[in-house]
């Protein structure tokens, strides 16, 4: 029986890897008519990748009007670029017209112009500004630093404000003395729940009697994260949190807080695991040293992964309507329901995946603070006695 | 060995790789939902508890699928 599945198993990879040269020998004959054709077809990639990637202004949608152009909905945002020739650059994303205008002589690159001068893909990709000169010929002595204010930065600050705002006027209004003899009003009630939920199901269990220490480090995390995730969440919006350099900044400022609030229990552990054999330590030690850096990468991919898988997969149901549509348009007319259907369930499940990857990215901070600077029994008693 | 073959090896390789690895956490986090429930039925009072190490379990084992989606990825990249 087993001997009949695995043969079963060789034939299926080998058939596999049949077709493999059998496309090979195919692939010889470069297709040359096929940017022609590309032309009328809905190119998911491109809809997916400008989704989940950054951008200088905030896309909404795109149609064809009665002129027969193109016509974008679009909110342009600030361009700040720096290069060591030309200096600084001001001016609004508006002003490239989607890459067909140059700037300052710099130039927004797009698909269909990296396409046509054939540009490495992988060292150019749509919405780059680079610099051009006179000719329009891209310039590559230009070092160009962008440091734009991208729609990511923008929404970023965006939610920031109004995390501020939502905070400050409970905080105000707990200070008239509503919520404190009386009972809470209004936002009051969900702050509270949220911050009795950190403090009781994150801080309590995992930091002990330090856990007022680490409090306002785990709430800022939390909320910053669960706001950012929520924003994200709204159709047009920026997927700030699938950004890996921002969960990147998150992961590496819960880094810095697990080493400072390291003891040296923490690095003996580490150093020389007690209880183990000798020949053990060559190999325990350093999976050890290794595993101070996987934990905050785990923590970086795993936000990032999954706010990006949450957001492919909403875009992909979306899409694909329009791959059943150019195929006929009936299909597409006849898909687009149970593809909306879908989409509205996998969104409620993105509501419930922003408030528990919030959740897993302060409580796994926490765990980890808490076994940095757990130790001994005679640490704990001189850290208590220092904190009180 | 042709370009477009070694291409699609790596293609094949890492979806391959993403999906092994997707199978992996599947079933650890079909273990944790197995353990967590078995627990919930035994003893009821303790379902908080219980829910809270679930999803922090399920969030490691999680993590470790996470890197081979991410290998993958970056076979099919690089």
């Amino acid at each position: 029986m087993v001997y009949k599945s695995i043969k079963s198993l060789l034939v299926a990879v080998f058939s596999i890897s049949l077709v493999f040269f059998y496309n090979a020998s195919f692939a010889q004959h470069p297709p040359v008519e096929e940017p022609v054709k590309k032309e009328k077809i809905f190119d998911a990639n491109e809809v997916i990748f400008g989704h989940i990637m950054d951008a200088h202004e905030f896309h909404f949608l795109s149609y064809k009007g009665a002129d027969g152009h193109m016509h974008h909905a679009t909110i342009p945002l600030p361009v700040i670029l720096y290069s060591k020739q030309k200096g600084f650059s001001f001016f609004m994303s508006s002003a490239f017209h989607h890459g067909e205008h140059v700037v300052d002589g710099y130039a927004l690159l797009t698909n269909e112009r990296i396409d046509h001068e054939k540009l490495d893909r992988n060292k150019y990709a749509a919405g780059k500004i680079v610099a051009v000169d006179a000719t329009g010929k891209i310039d590559e002595t230009v070092s160009l630093f962008d440091i734009s204010l991208t729609r990511n930065v923008v929404q970023m600050l965006l939610a920031l404000a109004l995390l501020v705002i939502i905070l400050i006027r409970v905080a105000k209004k707990y200070g008239t003395g509503q919520g404190i003899t009386t009972a809470p009003k209004g936002m009051q009630n969900t702050m509270e729940t949220i911050v009795n939920f950190v403090n009781d199901e994150v801080a309590k269990p995992n930091l002990g009697a330090k856990s007022n220490k680490y409090l306002p480090y785990l709430l800022t995390v939390f909320l910053f994260i669960l706001i950012n995730n929520i924003v994200g969440l709204i159709p047009g919006t920026a997927n700030v949190t699938g950004n890996i350099a921002f969960t990147f900044v998150l992961s590496i400022i819960s880094f810095v807080v697990i080493l400072f609030s390291s003891k040296s229990h923490y690095w003996m552990h580490i150093i020389n695991p007690p209880g183990v054999p000798g020949w053990v330590k060559v190999i325990l030690v350093p999976v050890e040293i290794l595993g101070i850096f996987t934990k905050p990468f785990a923590l970086m991919i795993r936000l990032f992964a999954n706010m990006v898988a949450g957001h492919i997969l909403i875009i992909c149901l979306i899409s694909l309507i329009f791959i059943m549509g150019s195929l006929n348009q009936y299909i597409g007319w006849g898909f687009s329901p149970f593809s909306i259907a879908f989409t509205i369930f996998i969104y409620f499940i993105e509501v419930l995946v922003a408030f528990l990857q919030a959740f897993i990215f302060t409580i796994l901070t926490a765990v980890f603070i808490g076994q940095a600077f757990e130790g001994g029994h005679d640490d704990h008693a001189h850290e208590t006695a220092v904190a009180h | 060995m042709n370009f477009f073959l070694l291409e699609a090896l790596a293609n094949a390789g890492g979806a391959i790789g993403a999906g092994l690895g997707a199978i992996g956490a599947g079933i650890g986090i079909g273990q944790i939902g197995k353990g967590a429930l078995e627990s919930i039925a035994r003893q009821p009072e303790a379902i908080n508890d219980i829910r809270s190490n679930m999803i922090l379990t399920a969030a490691l084992v999680e993590g470790a699928a996470l890197f081979a989606i991410i290998i993958g990825f970056l076979a099919m990249v690089l």
